[in-house]
């Protein structure tokens, strides 16, 4: 038994060196908002071309850039996926590490929705109700603020019902959470006049005033996953929760999304960037590895084909929203003649 | 105790005067026990029984049947029958032309896309498939049962509610009516979901199978086994029987027993740290997964072993030096044989515990979307907890009976695992 192990071993370890020669499969990381547009475009590649399925991990856009911006070379990956934009930060990172040449691809928008269960009547809500149920502190007057007292949204705004403020939402490390308070809360925050002024003075304690979420239990971390709070709020109609469009249009018929600054998060609304809440979804490229890695190419051309990012596409079913159309065609010219990334 | 001190007390009929008080407490310590297990049990059985409910509909999936003409214009217009033309055409049109063929009133763009979304976009490549296997097909008619898409196979199981308005479900009320009309017309029919078992991951819910997440496993756990077990056997076999007691094996037992509750995650970390980036070993392979689960699990083969070894009497021992036996034959004859049945099973529970984990596979990248399924240990794999997770983090409603199957698959493998060991235990222990 032990010479058959030790036989086992020596073969796994030949298996290992073998490995050393250059990749035939794109590897892709990042987000896990791209990551189900990302996967249906890998599996299409797949199926319908002679090269092998990319391989696409959900690490989170943060992980995704540190990983990507390692090195180059086949164990570094070569796409990364993004729910925001790269920082300056990234970048230089990036630079250090001998990564110059980096294509960028907006794919489209996603929208971020408020939502509750549809045996509660449909909120409508401003920014600024947003803000005011959800931060931590909350102005109280001319250059002062105080600990958040409103307990029921009617203190927060009189035409709103006098239900408990009852959010669930995502953790601090996700990206969701990072592009609605940016959108969301603080979108609400600097329509406040002197909180405008602050911006402009005191960028810090701008920063922590609008982008500090309560934590008294009005504001429930409910995890990653989206289903998980579809479920709570469907068992509990008091309640809202904040997630990505692409789970109400699957959950239509149990939950409805709040109507903010008059519009409805609706497919439409969204694409025309009525909604107010909505972001731009990235992935980025290395161009080092076009050509040394099969397929970089080829994958571009499919995910900026029209039937993949198109108003029609097969991503469009599954909740991303497109671009306008002169903004696609600009993104595709600049992609697939590999531009380089400009700040 | 006190009290039986003064006998006189004691009447024999009347037995102790606290006996009622001690049978009375004596009761009460069996009533919490039962209500204790009882409580387990009802958690356990909800549990179950959610899961069941929820996933036994992914066993079987919704196909329509289509009269499909394999017309020779639409995948082969050159007429050279090569696999290469033949693999590149649109295949999915030969289902949109007679989806079209079948329901000739839906003229309008809308109600044409309506239509075509009853289809799995899955379903030409299936037509590639039976094309490319058999190329005489081309110009031929045929019925063929196609995959319908995850949203008519959600609302023929009842899981979308056609009570809500139209608007609010994702399935329209057009659809609602050809999918009537089709199951009037016998062409609609619930089967068994081979594909579940035969394909890898995929992005539609009809399509997804575990076959790579069972795969991957497999080889994350061979490469494991291979590693931990003869490792973790000498181990337990040098400190229990050859190594001296002395400060160094006590140090060396207390950190056994230590990484024994160290978190999972911690693995994974070393794992990229180590394996990843100082040996650079491949991102995604079960190789990497199979070394990190099996530091993982070394600590609970050598703590059974240990356990199992300890159990030899000594008199065994005894018996082997005394007509002459040399240490080395003494344990290799005799003691690691007798030992067996319980070194097994510790190694089937450390196993079965590696299977069901994910933390440490997370760090080096073996959360991944994989659809090939994988062939070989340094291939790009995830695992079937993995894969449980990742379904349980999609959108489409569809994904969530998946979700319920998939752990139903994974509850199985467990199950036959802890089985086999209750069997090799009863089957081979002996007591002295």
């Amino acid at each position: 038994m032990i010479k058959k192990a030790l036989g086992l071993a020596i073969l796994s370890s030949v298996a290992v060196s073998g490995v050393a020669e250059a990749r035939d499969q794109i590897r892709v990381v990042g987000s896990s908002t791209v990551f189900p547009f990302a996967t249906a475009v890998a599996e299409r590649f797949g199926k319908t071309t002679s090269f092998k399925s990319p391989v696409v991990e959900s690490t989170g856009s943060g992980g995704g850039l540190k990983l990507f911006c390692s090195g180059i070379g086949d164990k570094h990956p070569d796409i990364t996926n993004a729910s925001r934009r790269i920082k300056k930060s990234e970048v230089k990172k990036c630079a250090s590490n001998g990564i110059t040449g980096i294509v960028e691809v907006k794919i489209g928008y996603d929208g971020i929705v408020i939502a509750n269960s549809r045996k509660a009547a449909v909120m409508k809500l401003s920014l600024k109700d947003v803000f005011l149920a959800l931060a931590k502190n909350v102005p109280a007057g001319e250059g002062k603020t105080r600990t958040n007292p409103y307990k029921t949204w009617k203190e927060v705004n009189a035409s709103l019902p006098a239900a408990k403020i009852e959010v669930l939402g995502p953790p601090p490390t996700s990206g969701t959470r990072d592009a609605f308070v940016e959108l969301a809360m603080e979108g609400g925050c600097k329509k406040i006049g002197w909180v405008k002024a602050l911006k402009k003075k005191d960028k810090k304690a701008y920063k922590t005033l609008c982008h500090t979420i309560r934590e008294d239990g009005a504001f429930i971390e409910a995890g990653e996953n989206d289903n998980l709070i579809v479920q709570k709020l469907e068992a509990n109609p008091k309640a809202f929760g904040i997630f990505g469009f692409s789970f109400l249009d699957q959950n239509a018929d149990k939950v409805q999304g709040s109507v903010i600054k008059g519009q409805a998060p609706t497919f439409e609304n969204i694409a025309d960037g009525k909604y107010p809440v909505s972001r731009p979804l990235f992935f980025y490229v290395k161009k080092a590895h076009v050509g040394k890695v099969s397929g970089i190419k080829e994958f571009l051309a499919e995910f900026t084909s029209e039937k993949a990012w198109g108003p029609e596409g097969y991503l469009s079913e599954k909740g991303l929203i497109p671009m306008p159309d002169a903004e696609r065609m600009d993104w595709h010219k600049k992609v697939n003649g590999l531009a380089n990334l400009a700040m | 105790m006190t009290e039986t001190t003064s006998p006189k007390t004691i009447s024999l009929r009347k037995g102790p005067a606290n006996l009622a008080r001690r049978n009375k407490a004596e009761r009460r310590f069996r009533l919490y026990g039962v209500i204790a297990i009882t409580v387990a049990v009802a958690f356990l059985g909800a549990l179950l029984l959610t899961i069941f409910s929820t996933g036994i509909s992914a066993f079987q999936q919704i196909y329509i049947a289509l009269n499909i003409e394999y017309s020779s214009g639409l995948i082969d217009p050159k007429g050279t029958k090569l696999r290469d033309d033949l693999s590149r055409a649109d295949y999915q049109g030969l289902v949109k032309q007679s989806l079209r063929d079948a329901f000739p009133k839906a003229r309008k763009r809308r109600a044409k896309r309506q239509l075509y979304k009853l289809i799995s976009n899955g379903a030409g490549f299936d037509l590639r498939e039976k094309v490319l296997a058999d190329p005489s097909l081309i110009g031929q008619k045929k019925t063929v049962w196609l995959l319908a898409s995850d949203d008519v196979d959600m609302m023929v199981k009842g899981k979308i509610s056609l009570e809500t308005s139209a608007d609010n479900r994702r399935i329209s009320d057009n659809q609602v009516l050809w999918i009537r009309a089709l199951a009037a017309d016998g062409r609609l029919e619930k089967r068994f979901n081979w594909r579940f078992f035969t394909s890898g991951d995929s992005r539609e819910p009809e399509m997804a199978g575990i076959l790579s997440a069972v795969m991957g496993s497999f080889f994350s756990l061979t490469v494991c086994l291979m590693l931990a077990f003869p490792l973790g056997v000498m181990t337990a076999t040098y400190l229990e029987e050859f190594a001296p007691k002395n400060r160094w094996t006590d140090i060396i037992e207390i950190n056994i027993n230590n990484l024994a509750a160290v978190p999972s995650i911690v693995f994974g970390l070393l794992g990229l740290a180590v394996f990843l980036n100082f040996f650079e070993l491949p991102r995604s392979a079960p190789l990497v997964g199979g070394i990190v689960l099996a530091l993982m699990t070394l600590p609970t083969i050598i703590i059974s072993s240990r356990a199992a070894l300890k159990a030899v009497p000594p008199s065994i021992r005894e018996a082997a030096l005394g007509v002459g036996a040399s240490p080395v034959q003494t344990v290799a004859h005799h003691v690691v044989p007798l030992a067996m049945p319980g070194i097994l099973t510790g190694t089937i529970i450390g196993m079965a515990q590696a299977l069901g984990e994910t933390a440490p596979l997370l760090m080096i990248g073996m959360v991944a979307f994989i659809v090939d399924v994988p062939q070989s240990f340094t291939d790009p794999a995830t695992a079937l907890p993995v894969q449980i997770f990742l379904w349980a983090d999609s959108p489409e409603r569809a994904f969530l009976e998946k979700t319920s199957a998939a752990i139903m698959v994974l509850l199985a493998f467990l199950i036959g695992m802890n089985l086999l060991a209750v069997i090799l235990r009863k089957k081979f222990e002996k007591r002295w």
